[in-house]
């Protein structure tokens, strides 16, 4: 079966680069906004994309299973765990960088 | 090569323990020395793991078809280790919790002279 | 290629402690501690201890780092600079270090089949426990029924740190109605985790009963458990938890546990046989392990369960809503 080997190749390098691509964002972007994004990429993207790689990889009996419960609830839980940061962040005050840059315009005049 | 694959292990799990125990000796903030213990604990574990493991081996669960186990006796012990540590751990953060407010801070050399007046 | 794996994942386990020496923030210390349990449960599966890394995962990276957060809650977030950095210990972990290093070069290669470890007791428990238990889990064999007293003394030393615990600080009740408790404006959290509850004790439940088939067992499962109320806890605010799981109904529930654990030893003595003596407990030796490692199970599972909750109900209610900086 080298079309499914190749096939969840190509899924499993996918789900990879999204993940690299996350953890890049966390460090280079400039904005807790930003970042938050960029770190819940890897929650949601990059796991779908592994988990289908494996999936094709695997036999089909409880294992299959398995990886779909595991796959649900990642959707479930990660976005909701971005959501609850983001919007702590905002409850607690913080600006996002065009509002901190206009703030600090308008103390200035 | 091979004699680093050997020992690499051993090496790093000797490594973790130095850092956790510098952290614990160093740190003023008795927070912070709490985790560098646990840091110390979790690099024993790792030695002892490391220790059991049998190369060629699968995990200890009997399936068809696997003639080579790792050894069981090692994850025994580390799993009551484990959750003894966890179990000091707590008690430790509840004693903190006390000193902050018995003395107002828990930073060390704030309070280690206050602690000789009794 | 199994090597490399491990190579990758120690070194940044390396890099994560090197890390925690040098940061103040403790926030992003605990959080690191937790990131660094996670790590070494990913070494531990590649080591093939598959029970060792459930373990590590829920309860280093669950609990402990629950706890060192509402410790941190309720001490303050920022580490002071410390003025007398001195030499002294850098020396002392470096000769410490120094001859640990020369210490493993003695010891036995790594993975080899014929190291001494490997002698004597672990082929017997290998060969025998099928044939004497009948259980796959070899670990959960070992643990439940070879070393039963060993586990018998963990539950109970689990049970003296809730008291511990208990005695320093207490379930802290607050006569006046708390409204500012819980995450009151989070809709979204609420709906997940009204979905979500169910469903990790449903798991705990399935962990705590495969524990003899695959990797799980008491331990991991009373932690899952608590971990479930924990986020109840945190969601709906602590008043809300106090009503669906009392405080006194916990420590009610620890020292039956325990209580169900010990029993289990005593009524095979009664029967005729050593105390943890489980062949005794029914006519065919096999079917009475299997009975007794059932039975001790649920006691640690109660027991672990009602600790690491009684524990989070103690810090949890020690901290007011102000903000500690």
């Amino acid at each position: 079966m080298i079309v499914i080997d190749i096939i969840s190749g190509i899924l499993l390098i996918a789900g990879v680069f999204f993940g690299l691509s996350g953890a890049i964002g966390l460090f280079r972007f400039p904005d807790f906004f930003t970042r938050v994004h960029a770190a819940s990429v890897t929650d949601s993207i990059s796991a779908i994309l592994i988990i289908s790689g494996l999936l094709l990889q695997t036999s089909f009996d409880l294992n299959t299973g398995k990886l779909l419960f595991i796959m649900v609830f990642l959707l479930i839980t990660s976005p909701t765990a971005s959501h609850a940061l983001a919007k702590s962040a905002r409850h607690g005050g913080l600006l996002t960088m065009p509002e901190a840059s206009q703030k600090s315009q308008e103390q200035k005049q | 090569m091979n004699f680093i694959f050997d020992y690499y292990n051993y090496w790093i799990v000797v490594f973790l323990m130095m850092a956790g125990f510098y952290i614990v000796i160093s740190a003023g903030n008795l927070v912070k020395k709490v985790v560098g213990l646990s840091i110390f604990q979790t690099s024993v574990f790792m030695l002892y793991i490391s220790m059991g493991k049998v190369s060629g081996g699968t995990a200890p669960i009997v399936a068809e078809g696997v003639t080579q186990y790792s050894n069981p006796l090692p994850h025994v012990l580390i799993l009551t280790a484990i959750v003894v540590g966890v179990a000091t751990t707590a008690v430790g953060l509840s004693l903190i919790v006390r000193i902050k407010r018995a003395y107002g801070t828990v930073e060390e050399n704030e309070f280690e002279d206050k602690d000789d007046a009794i | 290629m199994a090597e490399f794996i491990d190579l990758v994942l120690l070194a940044m386990l390396a890099i994560t402690a090197l890390r925690v020496i040098f940061l103040k923030d403790l926030f992003a210390v605990v959080m690191l501690f937790g990131i660094y349990s996670f790590l070494s449960a990913l070494i531990f599966v590649s080591l093939d201890a598959v029970d060792v890394a459930f373990t590590e995962a829920s309860v280093g990276a669950g609990i402990s780092t629950v706890l060192m957060l509402g410790t941190l809650a309720l001490t303050g977030r920022k580490e002071k600079k410390n003025e007398n950095a001195s030499i002294l210990p850098l020396l002392v972990v470096g000769v410490t270090g120094a001859a640990l290093i020369y210490g493993t070069l003695d010891m036995p290669p790594f993975g080899h089949p014929d190291n001494p470890i490997h002698e004597h007791v672990a082929p017997r428990y290998i060969e025998e426990s099928p044939k004497e238990v009948g259980l796959p889990n070899m670990v959960t064999s070992v643990l439940a029924s070879y070393r039963g007293f060993d586990t018998l003394g963990e539950t109970v030393v689990v049970f003296s740190a809730m008291i511990g615990v208990l005695a320093l600080l207490g379930v802290v009740r607050r006569e006046e109605s708390a409204p500012e408790s819980g995450l009151q404006s989070h809709r979204v959290l609420h709906v997940v985790a009204k979905l979500i509850i169910p469903l990790i004790i449903l798991f705990a439940l399935y962990v705590q009963f495969h524990g003899d088939f695959g990797p799980g067992g008491g331990f991991q499962a009373g932690v899952i458990a608590a971990a479930a109320f924990i986020l109840y806890a945190l969601v709906f605010g602590l008043p809300m938890a106090f009503a669906v799981v009392e405080p006194k109904f916990l420590e009610k529930m620890a020292a039956f546990g325990v209580l169900l654990y010990a029993s289990v030893g005593v009524y095979s003595m009664l029967k005729g046989g050593h105390f943890l003596d489980y062949n005794q407990l029914a006519a065919d030796p096999v079917a009475g392990q299997h009975y007794g490692i059932i039975i001790i199970e649920l006691g640690v599972g109660i027991t672990v369960f009602a600790v690491m909750l009684s524990i989070f109900y103690a810090f949890g209610s020690q901290a007011e809503r102000s903000n500690v900086q």
